[in-house]
């Protein structure tokens, strides 16, 4: 039990946004006709309804601090490499150096993280997976697709699992001024990214007229955009008393996170495309998969990290 | 008192072996064709994995899958004592003597008894784990001579993507990936088909199944 007081403070604002929300949505399916429910109510019902979900179990996690993070975001990083790697090249020459990958690589991650290795929890997926992983590949003599095969192992452990493992590393940054607190910077990170995929969703829906990439995410515009990464920004600032930063800096860095946040959803639209899917798995409702919901954290946390680290941290 | 126990202890495995089985391939049951509604059933499905019934069992709801047993080879089952406590009382499958020299009893009646018993069955009419790059082999006969039996029984097709992935022949742990369970539309032998036109039939409509499954 070590959360500190903003946190609840914060919570206690995320349930009300989440009655409010529940509210509308029943509101809005009240007033169709309950004969020929519609698809989008239906959806944004089942969509509020996981947020409930998604919401309890990270703030649970919290709540029991640095171990309750660790093992939520081991668990959610099995869950989306498990999607990931269901679609990508493999043959049974790969068989252990996929069980590697889950059973060693991913939890030895998580366990580094936790006993907060930094020196080697940054360079373990890219140095020591990167070229142990092909070689127990390599020695089961399987040539064809080779390239590949080893590639796309790679892409899932640096998205699912490294990337991913950045969001819990937060807690173990060392500010003055800031003893405590670092779990806030989870919070922060997670709010402000998954407030601004929200946010570009409701400012698409309602305004969305020019579309961004039309090849890639036909529901992905300008004024989706736009309306969601300023308005997410300055939903950071709002939150800057999370933070060790100022109302200025917490803008520009949720609107960095924004950003990198909608460039990372493109990226991972992209690899669906070429795959052929839409979704990257069935169970979250309404959203679709863990990956669905977790590209455009894992595209800001690391980058979130660092920045952080480098400005404030002291250690 | 034993037998409470060993009814309890078979319960606990298979709760177990189902949840192992969710936790390593987050199944999914896609019902499409047929409702997942408890009646008497013959389940036929592709044969890649040991594993491939555990998954069907799986999807089906609690209520359906106390009454659906698996039709497997006594002689894999039986030679040990835990595959034989797992074969027996965990799973219940009726068992069955693949080798017509051997056995004492005729592996269609087996099933036909246990189909007038109450039960469902799930079985895998290529008759072994296909390793072949084929996608199905070819039916043996036992499938239509159940058929003749009891024709009356809905026949469906399931099709099984990705267990052979998760777990190939000759390895000995899982990795864990996404599988997919699609159930077809029941089927029945016709009054004059022949053998061979029904296992045809049959196992087009499995293959269809999987066709589904590439194009969704």
């Amino acid at each position: 039990m070590s959360a500190p007081f903003e946190f609840f403070l914060l919570l206690a604002g995320v349930f009300c946004l989440l009655v409010f929300a529940s509210l509308v949505a029943e509101l809005l399916r009240a007033r169709t006709d309950p004969e020929a429910p519609s698809p989008v109510i239906e959806n944004l019902v089942a969509r509020i309804n996981a947020w409930w979900f998604m919401v309890a179990f990270l703030s649970i996690a919290m709540i029991f601090g640095r171990t309750g993070v660790v093992i939520l975001f081991g668990l959610l990083s099995f869950a989306a490499m498990r999607e990931f790697l269901t679609l990508t090249a493999k043959s049974r020459a790969d068989h252990y150096a996929l069980a590697a990958a889950f059973f060693i690589v991913l939890p030895f991650q998580y366990y580094l993280i936790w006993v907060d290795w930094y020196g080697l929890y940054s360079i373990f997926i890219p140095v020591y997976a990167f070229l142990f992983l092909p070689i127990i590949s390599v020695l089961r003599g399987e040539i064809e697709n080779f390239m590949t095969r080893v590639s796309e192992t790679q892409w899932g452990l640096m998205i699912c699992v490294f990337a991913a493992s950045h969001v819990p590393a937060l807690i173990m940054l060392d500010i003055p001024g800031y003893e405590g607190k670092s779990i806030l910077l989870i919070a922060f990170l997670v709010v402000v990214v998954q407030g601004s995929d929200v946010l570009q969703y409701v400012f698409g829906k309602l305004f969305g007229r020019h579309r961004i990439a039309p090849l890639l995410s036909p529901s992905k515009t300008w004024e989706g955009f736009l309306g969601g990464v300023i308005s997410a920004s300055f939903l950071g600032a709002g939150l800057w008393w999370l933070t060790p930063f100022a109302i200025w800096q917490a803008f520009l860095i949720a609107m960095m996170i924004s950003i990198l946040g909608f460039l990372g959803g493109l990226v991972m639209s992209a690899m669906k495309r070429d795959k052929g899917i839409k979704d990257w798995g069935h169970l979250i409702a309404g959203h679709g998969g863990f990956i669905d919901r977790l590209d455009s954290v894992v595209f800001s946390a690391p980058i979130f990290f660092h920045v952080t680290r480098y400005f404030w941290n002291v250690g | 008192m034993n037998k409470i126990l060993l009814d309890l202890a078979a319960k606990i495995t298979a709760n177990a072996i189902v949840l192992f089985a969710r936790m390593v391939t987050a199944v999914r049951a896609i019902w499409d064709g047929i409702e997942p509604i408890a009646k008497k059933r013959v389940y036929f499905g592709n044969h890649t994995s040991n594993g491939d019934f555990i998954l069907i069992w799986t999807v089906l709801p609690l209520h359906m899958r106390k009454r659906t047993r698996p039709v497997a080879a006594s002689d894999y089952w039986l030679d040990s004592k835990v595959k034989a406590f797992l074969g027996r009382h965990a799973i219940n499958a009726v068992l069955i003597d693949r080798n017509p020299e051997t056995r004492t009893e005729d592996p269609v009646t087996q099933m036909a008894e246990a189909l007038d018993e109450g039960s469902s069955l799930i079985i895998f009419p290529e008759g072994t784990r296909n390793v072949s790059d084929q996608p199905l082999l070819p039916f043996k006969t036992g499938l239509y001579h159940l058929a003749k039996a009891r024709p009356d029984v809905d026949l469906v097709p399931v099709w099984i993507e990705n267990l052979n992935r998760v777990m190939p022949k000759g390895e000995i742990f899982p990795i864990p990936l996404l599988c997919t369970i699609r159930f077809g539309e029941a089927m029945h032998v016709k009054p004059k088909e022949t053998k061979e036109k029904f296992l045809a039939r049959s196992h087009a409509a499995l293959l269809a199944l999987k066709e589904n499954g590439d194009q969704s």
